[in-house]
């Protein structure tokens, strides 16, 4: 019984020792910001790095998951007399909830494990102390551009994956389907509200973007040095993010479309 | 890491693309485009009964969305709903005898308010108040009605 109140109290205290570290790590980031913005270089590099290299596995993504809105939106509403909302379907669901978070979660598996590997294997062959050694701080150099480029990144690829799922979906809707093209839009464009549902999709995407980028990059940053401990930390990057992710999504929407 | 240029550009259209991406969503799927920018004047309707009528809610004048419900408030002094609703600058020729009514769009369609012009010669200013209006028909209501006459011609 002791025994496991020790681990208890072991396990917790822990847990609240690496949040204290990913804390004072987001912190010294966000203020190597600064030094980030005179070198364009640096964040030129891991946007391409982060971005560009997440572009077509979001963009295939999101057509996908819109044609398949599509699809069954189709089903479902024919059953009504009423696929002319599919448009309204598809675009809400898509810029509400889907984009953000289909998008951050494979943000997280492609760019947010890719970031843990390289500096947890910066890390193990003792890059960053050397970094260090020539007096440059790796926080600067290293890790507040890759934090920046994945701050940026997230909304351009959530509003892209939206953007290609709506046109997927009306593909689907009304090439294959036979759903009026006209009405697909026009049914969008009269619910569809720039404040209510665009802004806070992309509120959204800033705020899974700000943490895939941090857990990707603490993980990484905090890993033990050995390929072993590199490999857990790649895991747990992936696991914990889809965690706050979609953790946060339901605190999002809770506060953002509470009252409708 | 090298820089290239081919770096730069892909980097480049990378962030052009999730531009196009927020201007389409911003312009093609939400209605952004359609009302914010255009001018508009207000006026207020006195009615028993809003129903389901929400703000933003289109008035609609023979079938033509003119403008929409921009605040539903309750009269504490004669127990009616108010209704303003901002119409579009371009349709000020409406009469002050304009009637409006609380419409459903299909059977369980989503509420809107109608607006029939009168025959008066002045029209509606900025601010004014439409004196004639129509309350929303509650079905529920009307069931109920109309149950209750049933059972009564059976007796």
């Amino acid at each position: 019984m002791i025994e496991f109140l020790q681990t208890l109290g072991k396990s917790t205290r822990t847990s609240f020792t690496k949040l204290g570290r990913a804390t004072y790590f987001l912190l010294q980031t966000l203020s190597g910001l600064f030094s980030v913005l005179p070198r364009p270089r640096l964040l030129l590099n891991q946007l391409y790095f982060v971005g560009v290299l997440s572009f077509l596995i979001i963009t295939i993504s999101g057509l996908f998951v819109g044609m398949v809105l599509g699809l069954q939106g189709y089903y479902i509403l024919s059953d009504f007399g009423a696929e002319e909302t599919l448009g309204l379907m598809v675009a809400a669901s898509l810029v509400r909830e889907l984009g953000p978070v289909v998008s951050a979660l494979l943000f997280a598996g492609r760019a947010g494990s890719a970031l843990t590997a390289e500096i947890g294997l910066m890390k193990a062959t003792e890059q960053l102390s050397g970094i260090e050694m020539m007096a440059v701080d790796p926080i600067k150099r290293i890790i507040s551009p890759r934090f920046l480029a994945g701050l940026l990144s997230m909304p351009l690829l959530a509003a892209l994956f939206s953007a290609v799922g709506i046109i997927g979906g009306q593909l689907v809707g009304s090439g294959l389907l036979g759903v009026d093209e006209g009405a697909y839009w026009s049914q969008m464009q009269a619910k569809m509200d720039f404040q209510d549902d665009i802004v806070n999709g992309i509120i959204k995407s800033i705020v899974f973007g700000f943490v895939t980028t941090w857990i990707a990059l603490f993980e990484g940053y905090d890993a033990i040095p050995t390929s072993e401990g590199v490999s857990r930390a790649t895991t747990r990057t992936v696991v914990n993010s889809a965690f706050s992710i979609l953790g946060l999504d339901f605190i999002l929407t809770a506060l953002m479309f509470g009252d409708d | 890491m090298q820089h290239t240029s081919t770096q730069d550009t892909l980097v480049g259209l990378f962030v052009a693309a999730g531009i196009a991406g927020l201007f389409f969503l911003s312009l093609q799927v939400s209605n952004l485009s359609s009302f914010y920018d255009k001018e508009t004047y207000t006026i207020t309707a006195h009615f028993e009964n809003s129903g389901g009528l929400k703000v933003k809610s289109p008035v609609s004048a023979a079938g033509v969305k003119i403008g929409q419900v921009s605040a539903i408030n309750f009269d504490p002094k004669t127990y009616q709903s108010v209704v303003t609703m901002k119409i579009e600058a371009d349709y000020n020729t409406l009469p002050d005898d304009t009637t409006a009514s609380i419409f459903t769009a299909g059977l369980l369609g989503e509420q809107y308010v109608n607006l029939e012009p009168g025959g008066s010669e002045t029209f509606l200013q900025d601010n004014s108040t439409l004196d004639i209006t129509q309350s929303a028909i509650i079905l529920e209501k009307a069931i109920g009605q109309f149950l209750f006459k049933a059972a009564e011609e059976k007796k």
